[in-house]
């Protein structure tokens, strides 16, 4: 049963093979056995998981069950769950229990979906290999040895592992993509306002964007379809209808043409990498798509620009852990400056720290126009960039991150990590989605292939990733890891 | 440009984020490196491009000015560290 997608399952599901409660209790039976090793799972919601399957299975019997109805799934932590504790991965919300739902996580309930837990990520999403979680990293399904991506890792590795078909995470600057590559999985970054950021705790603003990761592109497609749309609790939510994302799953490829950015194809790029990229890309040829070479000249000035604009935001955004309302406090503050000062020290690990700094430093009086202004100046050329290619083209195509997965506890400077997420970054800074696809492997870590599209052209974009997964079966390889247990 | 010590204590003290010298020595080569990286932006002529703050170009919608919410005060610190009578408890601000 944990090797089927979710609309396998839903079909299974529909047809009575098997209940919820059957399909739920063998999936946490699985995190029981497995996840002590893997470490994908912060918080696990077994008992209020079954009870909602058994809802969900008197739905059916009603006849009133939803599309994701009774179908297991897990949530990033950094989705607020009401009454369930949500910790962003950091020690600053580690007893933290949200008062209110997520608006994703209403409309999940709302499709009758059961959530299983929160998964594992770095701290408030700051990192590429969930090293930076303070409940411990977690590792790759494919080799254990390995990091999983992140910052959406827990998500990822619980997937490519067979704990839940799918789940959701959020994409900063890559922090679904390039864990859903180093997994071997699909991992959908929608357009930016695609999806509510109600209760997605912040780090980035104008960056932040929740999606889904999942075994196939059609699976992506249902949860889009379940989660896109407009919040007026988010003032940053696009007033725009919700299309039938499984709609265009089936359109044939004749004539599609797909871009090559060339930067994307330059230096640092594995070999291994670029092989397996290049023949996901005469996959394509073969079913009928013309490419040719692009380019988006300020690619290099992606990283540098993220850098200032998300920590930034994230100083700003951060500022709302003092200790005094919700979160962690420190003991015996002496006065209220001491409260402030102890707490977040205590709270925040070295990474958010880090960000915080740079982000209170270049915002600060006498740097704010050579850096937060410049960035953003930099951050429309890089737009304007993809808005001139897609006149040209309707895809872009490339690797999804430079190399396979790193070995754990590799990256030990920070700018080496950041240069990992080079093929990522500049897409959240133009606000267009992205999906990354199993394309292959290198040795024995997984390739992920990145398809790029338009503003709002998700539907595009599934069906381009779901044609490819017709023609090929990289999707449908599962690691060695947990294939003995049922 | 380079960050120095007296920089990474005073952005420490604007973010309320409780840093020792020692601590903020440490930070000094990371923070460095990576306002380094940064700085490659300055090579770019930006002269006269309108800063993009938000990927669509968005403004903030209005809304009728009419209440939409409700006072859910307990609910809402019942996940507080302190609190009494409704208030948030913080150390005393006023002599």
């Amino acid at each position: 049963m944990h090797d089927k997608t979710l609309t396998e399952l839903a079909a299974g599901l529909q047809a009575g093979e098997f209940s919820s409660r059957e399909l739920c209790q063998a999936a946490l039976d699985r995190i029981e056995h497995l996840d002590g090793e893997l470490n994908s799972f912060i918080t696990v919601t077994a008992e209020q998981a079954l009870a909602n399957a058994d809802a969900a299975d008197r739905a059916r019997e009603a006849g009133d069950a939803g599309p994701l109805a009774g179908l297991p799934l897990a949530l990033k932590d950094i989705f607020c769950t009401q009454g369930v504790r949500t910790s962003c991965g950091s020690k600053m919300l580690d007893d933290f229990v949200s008062p209110y739902d997520a608006s994703v996580v209403e409309k999940l309930r709302q499709a009758g979906a059961v959530n299983l837990g929160k998964t594992n990520m770095d701290e408030f999403a700051m990192g590429s290999s969930n090293e930076s979680s303070f409940y411990g990293p977690v590792k790759n399904p494919w080799d254990l040895s390995a990091v999983p991506g992140g910052s959406s890792g827990g998500s990822a590795a619980a997937v490519a592992a067979g704990l839940v078909p799918a789940a959701l995470g959020t994409d900063t600057g890559g922090s679904i993509r390039q864990p859903a590559a180093f997994c071997g999985i699909t991992g959908l970054k929608p357009t930016y306002g695609r999806v509510s950021r109600y209760g997605m705790v912040a780090f980035a603003s104008s960056l932040d964007q929740g999606g889904p990761l999942a075994r196939s592109a059609a699976d992506c497609a249902l949860l889009l379809e379940a989660i896109a749309g407009h919040d007026v609790r988010d003032s940053t939510s696009v007033a725009r209808v919700v299309p039938d994302y499984t709609a265009e799953l089936d359109t044939p490829l004749t004539g599609l043409k797909i871009g090559l950015p060339k930067e994307y194809f330059g230096d640092g790029l594995d070999p291994e990498v670029e092989t397996a990229v290049r023949e996901a890309i005469k996959v394509y040829e073969s079913l009928g798509a013309k490419v040719c070479e692009v380019s988006l000249p300020h690619t290099h000035l992606a990283i540098p620009a993220y850098y200032v604009i998300a920590p930034a935001e994230a100083s700003s955004n951060l500022s709302r852990f003092d200790g005094v309302r919700f979160g962690h406090r420190c003991d015996d503050p002496t006065n209220l400056e001491d409260l402030y000062k102890r707490t977040r020290a205590e709270g925040f690990g070295e990474e958010v720290k880090r960000r915080i700094l740079i982000g209170t430093h270049t915002l600060s009086e006498g740097f704010f126009d050579a850096y937060y202004l410049k960035a953003q100046q930099v951050r429309r050329l890089i737009r304007q960039d993809f808005l001139d290619a897609f006149d040209e083209v309707d895809v872009l195509m490339g690797p999804t991150a430079p190399t396979p997965a790193f070995d754990l506890g590799a990256q030990k400077d920070p700018v080496s990590m950041y240069l990992q997420d080079i093929y990522t970054i500049a897409v959240n800074l133009a606000g267009i989605p992205g999906i990354s696809v199993p394309a292959g492997f290198a040795g024995n870590r997984p390739v992920g292939l990145q398809v790029l599209a338009p503003h709002f052209a998700e539907a595009q974009l599934l069906g381009v990733a779901h044609q490819f997964q017709q023609a090929t079966d990289w999707h449908l390889k599962r690691p060695a890891f947990g294939k003995e247990t049922a | 440009m380079a960050i120095e010590h007296a920089d990474v204590l005073r952005a420490a003290h604007l973010a309320r984020v409780g840093l020792s010298d020692d601590e903020a020595t440490g930070y000094v080569d990371d923070l460095s490196r990576i306002l380094e990286m940064v700085d490659q932006l300055q090579a770019v002529d930006t002269q006269g491009i309108t800063p993009l703050a938000h990927p669509l170009d968005a403004t903030q919608r209005l809304r009728p000015d009419e209440v939409t919410e409700h006072s859910q005060r307990e609910r809402f610190q019942a996940c507080a560290p302190a609190t009494e009578d409704g208030l948030y408890l913080v150390p005393r601000v006023v002599e």
